[in-house]
């Protein structure tokens, strides 16, 4: 298992480099640079800052000067804050957006598994009919709308949350957030467990062991369920980018200080070293997630586990 | 889960330590963006102006009213010329850990600002002190050759190129405050970091969450301290503007320092008297190429100048009531009076149309030669509703009209390469004098998008500045002035409003034209 | 038990109709149409879906204003059945039912236009890789694993930084970003009909691979190609939505239901019919898609119910 994911993890780092270097590139290419702005600065100025970030070597050296320093851990100066640079940024970021990322991820799947096993268990049912019906409004409607929905309702109206804000870090602050990160998500799983569990129900197996009187409904899920997920867990690789996708969304919204809402701004801002530290970074979590992803699908099928 | 135990143990702590202290009165403040830098001299945005105004102070400073008044000066004499100011320093007056502010920190301060090494990208705005171009341009390499010098520790010499009648004023921005010398030596860029920064304001900074807010406290070593009302403030960044408001809504931030347009009839029904839009010094206009025909044709220019119905700009489209530009100074400027006006400015809407057709037909346009071009704005919401209205009034004359828009950065970049046909730019003061908006038109500066250009009105520009007395140069300005209108050099629209939401419970906040509050002036009443 | 001959036979096709095993058609697709024009939701899902794109096409043509025209007696205008604005205008004046249509109309060519680049490239790179085999299919299936690793919103977002907003790249980029799936399934189901005798008969006839694949193996993918179509194009509304929210979606004038929606959301309070009424047909048009890839899904498969 081990040198399983080992051997996974260094085949991940050639792609890493592609990218960043696609990523440097194209960046450069956009048309429009850091230091434009409603006020234009007098040209000795803009000599002066070219020099200090070193934009006036020619672009294959500062390309090179680039990954020198990312191997040595230091992802530059960011143009858009002078007092911290990209990794401290990065650094301080960090915990927010894993905070909320995760605990909507957990969100996402306790929620989608149970309304989807609800689902399949009460199959053409009305509780069926109702539980979809409500999980498609909350896949259809994007989450910037839904969020300020909810801001409206629960933080104004009602008084009962805070509208936004990180605050003192207590739970409070991370409901709505969370659950309008998760609910897109908790609804496609539960989409997907509802399928797939009547899928599996329908076996063979099954259908002996409830003929064998292995027992009430309960029971046979729990024989159903691992199988089940399987198409689930497959699903959470994608799951996991799409949820630091909704994070940048998330973030503006509720002005929490993750990195998702570093990456907008640093691209709209030619802030090149943050936009490549942000790519270098989610590169590396879409990396660990794939690689979660693959154990836990092999831990649920034993077929995969003894190739 | 850890990190979340961690966090509720550390809040639960904190929150009873808040307790126990006296009621302090915390001032949250949603601030729209990140600032760059705590280090006043890479500032450049209104939003770090903020920062910057409450924990530094300058040789003047700030009244409520944002007129000028003495900071950690306490007087200063001008000499006869014109050109040598001497301020005396204020007694007592010390950094955050005790040492004295001195002159030699307000010397050190204006030299790193010059240093080309520095890269500081608002050095300009002090350039008119003596050599202080010619140092940042790097052709003279010896600063103290700066005309600012430290005559004893408490007496402080400014030279100037020219005399300058807003010099006073200029020195309100925070180009102009003294930095630890003793600080920033020692720790070098490291200086401004919570645990190292040392300043001389009214407010210290003590924790900064970047992309979140920062939070300073008072400010014990500040002269003024015991008439400060406010004990704390803290800045929000958020850029969403309708989040902002919903915050503000339920109670979470006591001032907006912006708000969103359409929202304006509704905070006037929902929250009255919160809602505050005042006239700002800045402008908002839309440049013609010079140099591309058929602009370079003086009739298209004005034809297009004519048609826009400014008055419906501001109450309508915009619906914050932004009031109609006739001229290119604004109105309420100081040193300068009425401005000069366009000939055309009173002249009812459907006879300028008219007018604007005809100048259009004299210049060879038509309905089967129609006039087209494109017209380029930075993305905004407002930008976009006022560039699709105006295409919109300009279709009856036969012209059409592209839209495009792109980001900030890159409209600006094209904008100064002069690739734009028809753009739109905004231009808000550096400080209160009229020099500041007619220097846009000037020949070759790269702020003249439109490179429109006439030598006579360089000439009026340049004879003004050398002028000392004030009424002179106001009258020499307005002659500039207004020939750069009949010449359509440019198509002012409206002039800016400042928009700002304030809690019926904060006292002290004045509407002032350049929207400058400082939180020294400020209480919340609870 | 029945004795007349007559009524048994009446009786007999009854029950074959009934199991869809009549006569009528014997192909994998008429199959599938059958089971699928029994599914009550698809049906009725696909009747609004018709009736959007009809609205969205046609409607225009019918409605007095047009989609970018101010009408400058009428700015922020609540719903008013006299003036003719019936949907209310926006706060630059425009009617909001033209707008709603464009906007419709805008949304479904993105989708569209998005998921037939995404086939095509998908079809033929994985009919491509699953049929060839061998090293060609491992290096295909190894740059499609590539770049399914990287982030490919970033990547979307940094590619309308750089080229400007131009909405033919805006589908192209979406589509671009969805073949990768396609490829997958394409590659799979390839795999194994190629073991399929009629397959070995071809090639034992002579045929040339691209033919091959082009008449014997596409034809057969229909089914799975155009269920994870149909679920796709939910998912390239959503982006487009997203990206409009963000900025880099459809420019002015031209609107589409994600930017509609963007707005309409800033305006919730003051103008709220700004937002109910897209919102009102994005729900309906994504839903009618849910309901049409699910209905197809379980006609092309029947194995559950």
């Amino acid at each position: 298992m081990i040198k399983y994911a080992l051997r996974r993890l260094l085949s991940t780092i050639p792609v890493m480099w592609i990218a960043v270097t696609l990523s440097f590139f194209v960046l450069r290419l956009a048309p429009g640079g850091p230091f434009d702005g409603e006020r234009p600065l007098p040209p000795v100025i803009l000599k002066n800052l070219a020099a200090h970030y070193n934009l006036d070597k020619p672009l294959i050296q500062q390309y090179v000067i680039y990954v020198f320093d990312v191997l040595k851990g230091d992802l530059g100066p960011s143009f858009a804050n002078e007092d911290f640079s990209v990794a401290q940024q990065i650094m301080i970021g960090l915990p927010y957006t894993f905070t909320i990322g995760g605990l909507a991820f957990i969100f996402a799947i306790l929620i989608g598994v149970t309304v989807g096993c609800l689902g399949a268990l009460y199959q053409n049912k009305a509780p069926d009919y109702l539980l979809g019906l409500l999980i498609l409004v909350g896949l259809v409607l994007p989450n910037f709308l839904i969020a300020p929905i909810l801001q409206l309702i629960f933080g104004i109206h009602l008084g009962w949350l805070p509208v936004g804000g990180w605050g003192d870090g207590s739970f409070k602050y991370l409901v709505i957030p969370i659950v309008v990160l998760a609910l897109p998500h908790a609804g496609r799983i539960s989409r997907m467990t509802r399928g797939s569990m009547i899928e599996v129900m329908n076996q063979n197996y099954i259908r002996t062991a409830k003929a064998k009187g292995i027992g009430p409904r309960l029971t046979v899920m729990r024989h159903a369920l691992k199988p089940a997920m399987m198409p689930v867990v497959s699903y959470l690789g994608p799951a996991a980018s799409y949820l630091l996708t909704g994070s940048l969304v998330v973030e503006s919204i509720f002005g929490l200080p993750g990195i998702g809402r570093y990456f907008v701004n640093a691209a709209l801002n030619r802030d090149y070293g943050m936009v490549l530290g942000t790519v270098i970074f989610y590169m590396v979590l879409i990396v660990v997630l794939n690689l979660l992803v693959d154990i836990a699908y092999a831990w649920l099928d034993p077929k995969v586990r003894n190739r | 889960m850890n990190f979340l135990t961690k966090k509720f143990l550390a809040s639960a702590v904190f929150g009873s330590l808040l307790a126990v202290s006296a009621h302090a009165a915390t001032l949250n403040i949603h601030n729209g963006g990140d600032p760059q830098s705590l280090d006043p001299q890479k500032l450049s945005s209104d939003y770090e102006n903020r920062i910057a105004g409450d924990i530094f102070e300058g040789l003047v400073t700030e009244d409520p009213k944002d007129d000028p008044i003495p900071g950690q000066a306490e007087s200063w004499t001008v000499s006869q010329d014109g050109k040598v100011y001497t301020f005396k320093l204020r007694d007592g007056i010390k950094w955050s850990d005790g040492q004295p502010v001195t002159a030699g920190d307000f010397v050190f301060a204006f030299q790193r600002l010059v240093d080309p090494k520095n890269a500081a990208e608002y050095a300009y705005l002090q350039f008119t002190i003596k050599n202080a171009e010619k140092i940042n341009k790097g052709e003279i390499t010896d600063f103290s050759q700066l005309g600012v010098k430290a005559i004893d520790d408490k007496t402080l010499e400014i030279t100037l190129e020219n005399p300058t009648p807003y010099f006073i004023n200029s020195l309100m921005h925070y180009t102009a405050y003294p930095l630890p010398k003793h600080v920033v030596e020692a720790k070098g860029t490291d200086w401004v970091k919570i645990g190292n920064i040392v300043t001389n304001g009214p407010y210290k900074p003590t924790e900064w969450i970047p992309g979140a807010s920062v939070t300073t406290v008072k400010n014990d070593q500040y002269y003024g301290e015991k008439d400060l009302k406010i004990d704390s403030v803290k800045f929000f960044t958020l850029e969403d503007q309708e989040a902002a408001l919903k915050r503000y809504r339920a109670g979470e931030f006591d001032i907006m320092t912006d708000f969103p347009t359409d929202q304006y009839e509704w905070m006037k029904k929902n929250l009255p008297g919160q809602a505050h839009v005042t006239p700002f010094l800045a402008s908002y206009y839309y440049v013609l190429n010079a140099t591309k025909p058929p602009f370079n044709d003086k009739r298209v220019r004005q034809a297009l100048s004519m048609a826009v119905n400014r008055e419906v700009i501001g109450p309508k489209i915009l619906g914050t009531g932004e009031l109609p530009a006739y001229s290119w100074v604004p109105p309420g400027t100081a040193n300068y009076g009425e401005p000069a006006y366009v000939s055309w400015k009173d002249m009812p809407y459907k006879e300028k149309v008219e007018e604007a057709k005809k100048l259009l037909k004299e210049a060879g346009f038509g309905p089967d030669h129609p006039l087209k071009a494109q017209l380029r704005y930075n993305t905004n919401d407002n930008h976009k509703r006022v560039a699709v209205a105006i295409a919109s009034m300009w279709k009856p004359l036969g012209v059409q009209i592209e839209l495009y828009n792109t980001e900030t950065k890159v409209h600006y970049d094209e904008m100064q390469h002069g690739q734009v046909e028809i753009g739109r730019a905004g231009w808000i003061a550096d400080y209160n004098d009229p020099d500041n908006f007619l220097g846009l038109l000037v020949s070759g500066v790269s702020m003249n998008y439109g490179r429109w250009s006439n030598p006579e009105y360089d000439k009026l520009i340049k004879e003004a500045n050398a002028q000392t007395d004030l009424k002179t140069r106001a009258e020499i300005f307005k002659k500039a002035e207004r020939l750069a209108l009949d010449d359509s050099a440019a198509i002012p629209l409206y002039y800016y409003v400042s928009k700002n939401v304030v809690s019926p419970k904060i006292q002290g906040f004045e509407d002032n034209i350049q929207d400058i509050h400082r939180t020294r002036w400020l209480s919340i009443k609870e | 038990m029945i004795l007349n001959p007559a009524k048994r036979e009446l009786l007999a096709a009854e029950l074959l109709e009934a199991e869809g095993l009549s006569h009528k058609s014997r192909s994998l697709t008429g199959d599938a149409l059958r089971r699928l024009s029994r599914n009550k939701a698809a049906v009725v899902a696909i009747i609004v879906l018709v009736l959007l794109i009809l609205a969205a096409f046609l409607g225009p043509y019918l409605i007095p204003f047009g989609y970018e025209e101010p009408d400058w007696a009428a700015f922020r205008m609540p719903p008013d059945m006299e003036s003719g604005h019936y949907f209310g205008t926006d706060p630059n004046g425009r009617d909001l039912l033209a707008r709603v249509l464009y906007g419709t109309r805008v949304s479904l060519a993105v989708a569209a236009t998005a998921t037939s680049v995404s086939v095509v490239i998908g079809v033929l790179y994985g009919a491509i890789s699953g049929y060839i085999g061998g090293r060609l299919d491992a290096i295909m299936m190894r740059f499609v694993d590539i770049m399914y690793a990287l982030p490919y919103i970033l990547f979307v977002i940094l590619l309308m930084v750089v080229f400007g907003r131009n909405v033919y790249l805006l589908f192209a980029a979406i589509g671009a970003l969805e073949w990768l799936t396609m490829a997958r399934i394409v590659r799979g189901q390839t795999l194994s009909i190629k073991q399929r005798e009629f397959i070995e008969a071809a090639r034992a006839s002579g045929q040339k691979p691209f033919k091959i694949i082009l008449k014997h193996i596409i034809p057969n993918l229909v089914g799975p190609v155009v269920i994870f179509a149909a679920l796709t194009v939910p998912e390239i509304i959503a982006t487009e939505s997203f990206l409009s929210y963000l900025g880099f979606g459809v420019q002015e004038p031209l609107t589409s239901l994600g930017t509609l929606i963007a707005e309409g959301t800033d305006a919730m309070e003051s103008m709220p019919w700004l937002l109910i009424f897209p919102a009102c047909f994005l729900v309906a048009l994504l839903m009618s898609l849910l309901f049409i890839g699910d209905g197809l899904r379980d006609a092309f498969d029947p194995k559950d119910r």
